[in-house]
């Protein structure tokens, strides 16, 4: 062998074990997240103003009747738990999805009205025409889509367009969220203060009936944007890159806006607007697990996460209840500002 | 031609304000009106005239100073989009207000008056340091997000104060939503002072934005004590927007759409761009108010749900207009 090719043996031997090694601190990161995940699920389903036994709960999840428990935990914990874990998945995974279409952490889905617009067709649905359930759901995916469409629409004019749709989605934003504002201040008086919390993100009043369409979204959607982001990950090469490479890239970009958003409206209509989850999974997710794997799994597994601690965290370790929506927002400010502050001065990459 | 304009704009807020005290979820005659100014005490149109006048003076008032502010921040920071409600400062305010009445007891304008000020200046420098780090200064893009994310922030800090306290939500949540539809005589007076303050600041540094708009180098060459400049005009804007967001709650959009509606008509001479500022902000204002009153009668729809749902199509027409590289 000559030593030409033992160099480059070696090279390619170096690269080789740099990339396994990443992909086993991936793995080990991804089992780490969902022992905590499971963790955090158990200790919400224990721990509450009754704490029951951990058999008891075993009994009840498992479909026995248990007095008591079987109200507190299997009707009102579990439900919400379950609802948490799912939202947050799905915040989490849109949230990636979208930060690594456009290039641009800070195009996720809340920051650029989406969100936004989901939930004001929701308040619009529930306060205005009396709606509940599978139609809310249906009207704030096919807002949420639409929004999306017209963001897009109005950042299309050539160009990196990255930067303007961030622009354009900020003032989107902030105008459905006066239309939420309105919406909500022709809710009744006794619905107001309900509709402050469903504005803030809540998991109040979560139930198998208003949870099911959105766990059903992640159970089919989730998956199909697992598939789709192999694709999403050869994007981030640059769109001519992306197509030599044989992707379809306006189909790909059509299809996970579709599926991500579809993800986010579900969990919206179900639990209001989360704040900070979708914006925070995906870049928390990086930071732990290098920008060069794709972040979905990891992402929807923080948004899980950090819905279900914050819940938590709202409702017993504060004193008063808060919806996990200020939870996470006052949480996760700081955070924020500091993703900014660095982004800033990296010139804005994630 | 500015004087013509001018001009036009006068007669346009005279007109809105004529419109404001006559119409209403009760419609008042021109006959009406007089006779409530000429002491009328009896009547339901006296009423309704009566309430409406300190009504319309605030709204006019408020207006002028948002639109004033607006065109006094996009000076200072040189940047289209500069806005008291997108940079994040009336949600400062806002949250200073809240703490005050959740922490201290505040009830009257005249007492969160101060507190709101403070507020709205601490996050002034909070968002505008975010926003300048790093590359290129403060970009209008970076400003924006600054801003975004501050308002994203301080808006659940509010929601944290707001909700366990069910004693103070109603206080608070007419408050919030803004508008000058409770407005009396004691509320204008209590806020006056510091609304003249601000007017005299910022149409006093006028010249000095003009230098400053040539670049800082430029300005100091030509005399121009530029950080003075810079502090004492952004000094007015913030109590403007401070005093303005004390009195009818935070109002976003105002300030940004109004200069770039007054700059077509005046171009970018500030002696000019800043008192027209004021009085087209304060016929927005004035016109959103009558507006409101007539779509969701007999309601009322608040004034600052509607100048953002005006104002953001306008926010959306600057960005696409520019060219990205200047975001």
């Amino acid at each position: 062998m000559s030593a030409d090719s033992l160099i480059r043996s070696s090279a390619v031997d170096a690269v080789a074990r740099g990339r396994r090694r990443r992909a086993n601190r991936r793995r080990t990161i991804v089992v780490v997240l969902l022992a905590l995940i499971a963790a955090a699920f158990a200790v919400s389903l224990v721990v509450g103003r009754t704490v029951y036994p951990l058999d008891q709960v075993l009994a009840v999840v498992l479909g026995q009747d248990v007095p008591g428990a079987s109200f507190t935990v299997g009707r009102l914990r579990l439900p919400r738990a379950t609802l948490a874990i799912v939202a947050g998945a799905a915040f989490g995974m849109s949230g990636a999805a979208f930060q690594t279409m456009l290039r641009n952490p800070l195009a996720s889905p809340d920051i650029i009205g989406i969100t936004w617009g989901s939930g004001a067709a929701a308040s619009f649905a529930i306060v205005t025409l009396g709606l509940g359930g599978a139609s809310v759901s249906t009207i704030a995916v096919v807002a949420g889509l639409a929004v999306a469409l017209v963001i897009y629409l109005l950042s299309r004019t050539g160009g990196l367009v990255g930067l303007r749709l961030v622009l354009i989605g900020i003032g989107v934003a902030a105008m459905l969220r006066a239309a939420t504002l309105y919406v909500l201040s022709k809710a009744p008086q006794w619905e107001e203060q309900e509709a402050m919390r469903w504005l803030a993100g809540s998991l109040n009043g979560a139930s198998w009936s208003s949870a099911a369409p959105a766990i059903l979204a992640l159970v089919v959607l989730g998956p199909l944007l697992l598939v789709l982001a192999r694709d999403l990950d050869v994007l981030r090469l640059g769109d001519d890159t992306a197509s030599g490479l044989g992707v379809r890239v306006e189909r790909t970009r059509l299809l996970v806006l579709v599926v991500a958003v579809g993800l986010l409206a579900f969990a919206t209509a179900a639990t209001g607007p989360i704040a900070f989850v979708a914006f925070l999974a995906g870049p928390i997710a990086a930071r732990m697990v290098g920008t060069d794997r794709p972040l979905i799994v990891p992402a929807a597994l923080i948004g899980a996460l950090l819905v279900v601690v914050a819940d938590f965290v709202g409702q017993y370790l504060l004193g008063t209840r808060f919806p996990v929506g200020v939870v996470t927002g006052v949480l996760g400010a700081p955070y924020l500002l500091f993703l900014i502050i660095r982004s800033n001065r990296s010139g804005g990459s994630l | 031609m500015r004087l013509l304009w001018l001009a036009i704009a006068l007669a346009v807020l005279a007109g809105l304000v004529v419109a404001s005290v006559a119409i209403g979820s009760r419609d008042v005659d021109w006959a009406g009106i007089v006779a409530a100014f000429g002491g009328a005490e009896d009547g339901l149109d006296s009423a309704a005239v009566l309430t409406r006048v300190p009504r319309t003076v605030l709204a006019m008032a408020v207006g002028a100073a948002l639109g004033l502010s607006g065109a006094v921040m996009q000076g200072v920071t040189r940047n289209p989009i500069a806005d008291p409600g997108i940079l994040g400062i009336n949600q400062g305010a806002s949250l200073a207000i809240v703490v005050g009445i959740a922490t201290f007891g505040l009830t009257t304008v005249s007492q969160y008056v101060w507190i709101a000020i403070g507020g709205a200046a601490v996050s002034a420098v909070l968002v505008y340091t975010i926003g300048s780090l790093g590359r290129g200064g403060a970009t209008p893009l970076k400003l924006a997000l600054a801003g975004a994310a501050t308002t994203a922030v301080f808006g659940s800090l509010i929601t944290a104060v707001t909700l366990p306290r069910g004693d103070i939500y109603d206080l608070v949540r007419s408050w919030e939503i803004g508008g000058v539809g409770g407005a009396r005589w004691d509320v204008l007076a209590q806020v006056g002072a510091f609304l003249v303050v601000g007017t005299l600041l910022s149409l006093g540094s006028a010249r000095a934005l003009n230098s400053l708009a040539l670049g800082d180098d430029v300005a100091a060459g030509l005399g121009e004590r530029v950080a003075v400049a810079r502090a004492s005009a952004a000094l007015g804007a913030v109590l403007l927007c401070g005093a303005a967001t004390a009195a009818a709650g935070p109002i976003a959009f105002v300030g940004l759409v109004v200069p770039h509606v007054v700059r077509l008509l005046v171009g970018v001479d500030h002696r000019w761009l800043l008192p027209f500022s004021a009085v087209v902000g304060a016929a927005l204002l004035t016109a959103s108010d009558v507006l409101g009153r007539v779509i969701a009668r007999p309601a009322e729809l608040d004034v600052g749900i509607l100048t953002a749902i005006v104002g953001a199509p306008v926010f959306i027409w600057i960005v696409r207009r520019r060219k990205v590289r200047d975001l």
